[in-house]
């Protein structure tokens, strides 16, 4: 890094310039520091307290995470959000991978560009909006889903109100808006193989697979890593999808953690459990984050 | 094929659901071509709920929170780029750690916070804790890596000071970084939901998404054309953005994929 602006000079030349940096950093830095940083400290203190809001909060140990694991609907909504981040993101990754690959294969460049951008689209949507007309269209009786399953044959399947079928729509209404994302980060990562790579590969006669597997793979596996950190910490924190879309019923089938969070504060008024919850889903978060670069180091090939 | 099917076909749906009157909206086959042009569904979302109040709110957070961003993240990202002090590096590296943290982990703290200013229940409440920014700190850092140091040493030699270089100079060279920035921030907080769904309570006061989702509450299944007539209609800036703006947000979005 090169510095231009050395406090040279005079005194006051200097502490002018002391000035400039602390106003220019000011917003940004105070701002975090009261929201971001402050917030966390408050929600490690509340994490050991009894707090409704009215009363006083009174201090109980490790109560709320011993709560975190002893409370049949908390646990059953981290283990659903475990098994939504399995299911979703390989799913996500694997669509985004396929068409990724399809994309650079021969075609005129206008469908390249349509595909392109058809598939970026359900980014700049609202996933509450998006789960608003999929909660239509997934209805039992006159959704449009069902409609079609009629068409060729299948009887209608009563997606919302089976356990099964919920967690279905969920993971398909996610995926549907993000597989884009990761489809973006995968073809700027195949984008970066040098061609030669290819046409060696093809002159040494590899076959369709193979050259996927010994190249397109090899060299693609930086952005694979960065698109799965960055599909499992999206999808740890699921919520809208649920929230519009089933409540997160029936039963507690697809109740995520962060429905536990704002449940647990927002309706129940149990603060302190709520930001127990909160803490270790950040936990979880951090583990995922750090597991998968350590595994990366291994498996991930840099050019 | 097939993929990009499956995303149209759904918004198709919801468009021409939209354009139909209420009581087609149940028809089987559904249609997926927006052939009729019945604006009964529109009319009827203004009269059901406030939906130009909710524009009007979304409109205003959403403005706010992308303006402050890009200035206050370009003061902070220029100070980053281009000022070496005592602790600098740590700062920043605090300023990135913030990054990893998931708004629900802070928001029990924040709601209360909130309260405690007596902002519980406004649109202040949404604007001011989201303008620090972390990752549009970082763009913008990058951003002034960019740019040649020449102008600075030009001006210094002019005898212009920090604020004069910094204000007059760099600050409207960066505004293709700030686009980015602002064009995140309008994209992510024009679809916000968890949020507002916790800091306000009273209609007045509810963003696009969130008077969008209660609507589908108060209506059950009765018009959905009205409900789809609303999505339609809260989905045009993203539709403006989509078309004007994809290249910076795909630049945004995966800036921070890279290396």
């Amino acid at each position: 890094m090169i510095s231009t602006d050395k406090p040279t000079g005079t005194p006051a030349r200097r502490r002018s310039h002391r000035w400039f940096i602390a106003l220019l950093l000011a917003p940004t830095l105070v701002g975090m520091g009261i929201f971001t940083i402050l917030p966390i400290l408050g929600s490690l203190v509340l994490a050991f307290f009894e707090w409704d809001l009215v009363s006083a909060p009174t201090f109980n140990g490790v109560d709320n995470f011993v709560a975190l694991g002893a409370d049949t609907t908390i646990r059953r909504a981290f283990i659903n959000t475990i098994g939504f981040v399995a299911i979703a993101v390989t799913l996500q990754l694997a669509l985004a991978m396929f068409l990724a690959v399809m994309i650079q294969s021969r075609m005129p460049n206008w469908l390249r560009l349509f595909f392109r951008s058809t598939f970026f689209f359900p980014l700049v949507l609202s996933a509450a909006s998006v789960s608003i007309f999929m909660r239509y269209m997934f209805n039992e009786q006159f959704g449009v889903v069902n409609w079609m399953l009629n068409l060729v044959g299948i009887s209608s399947v009563p997606w919302l109100t089976t356990q099964t079928g919920a967690a279905a729509v969920v993971i398909f209404v996610f995926v549907w808006q993000n597989f884009g994302f990761s489809f973006l980060i995968l073809i700027g990562g195949l984008a970066s193989i040098p061609k030669e790579l290819h046409e060696a590969a093809e002159i040494d006669g590899a076959s369709g697979w193979r050259h996927f597997r010994n190249i397109t793979l090899p060299l693609i596996s930086p952005s694979m890593l960065v698109a799965s950190v960055t599909a499992m910490i999206t999808a740890l924190q699921v919520f809208d999808q649920p929230y519009v879309l089933t409540r997160g019923g029936p039963g507690d089938s697809t109740r995520s953690a962060v429905m536990v969070v704002f449940e647990a504060a927002f309706q129940r008024l149990e603060f302190g459990l709520a930001s127990a919850t909160g803490l270790v889903l950040m936990l979880i978060i951090m583990l995922i984050t750090w597991g998968q670069f350590r595994l990366s180091r291994r498996l991930v090939f840099y050019q | 094929m097939v993929a990009a099917a499956a995303v149209l076909v759904p918004v198709m749906w919801t468009l021409s659901t939209s354009l139909r009157s209420p009581s087609e909206a149940f028809d089987l086959p559904p249609h997926f071509i927006p052939l009729g042009f019945d604006l009964t569904a529109y009319r009827e979302v203004f009269v059901q709920i406030d939906i130009t109040r909710l524009v009007l709110n979304s409109a205003l957070v959403t403005a706010l929170i992308a303006a402050g961003q890009m200035l206050t993240a370009a003061m902070a990202g220029y100070v980053f780029a281009r000022m070496r002090f005592r602790g600098s590096n740590l700062l920043f590296a605090l300023v990135l750690a913030t990054m990893m943290v998931p708004v629900q982990v802070t928001i029990v703290p924040v709601f209360m916070l909130i309260r405690g200013m007596g902002l519980s229940d406004t649109l202040l409440a949404l604007i001011i804790p989201a303008i620090p920014t972390a990752f549009g700190t970082f763009l913008m850092r990058q951003y002034f890596m960019s740019l040649p140091t020449d102008f600075a040493e030009a001006a210094e030699i002019d005898g212009a000071g920090p604020w004069r270089t910094f204000f007059s100079i760099y600050l409207p060279l960066s505004a293709p970084g700030m686009a980015i920035v602002g064009i995140l921030a309008f994209n992510y907080h024009w679809n916000e939901f968890f949020r507002p769904l916790v800091l306000t309570n009273s209609e007045e006061n509810f963003t696009l998404p969130l008077g969008l989702v209660s609507l589908q509450g108060h209506l059950g299944t009765g018009s959905i054309s009205v409900v789809l007539a609303g999505v339609i209609i809260s989905m045009i800036p993203a539709l403006v953005v989509f078309l004007f703006g994809q290249r910076y947000l795909r630049e945004g979005l995966t800036a921070g994929a890279g290396k």
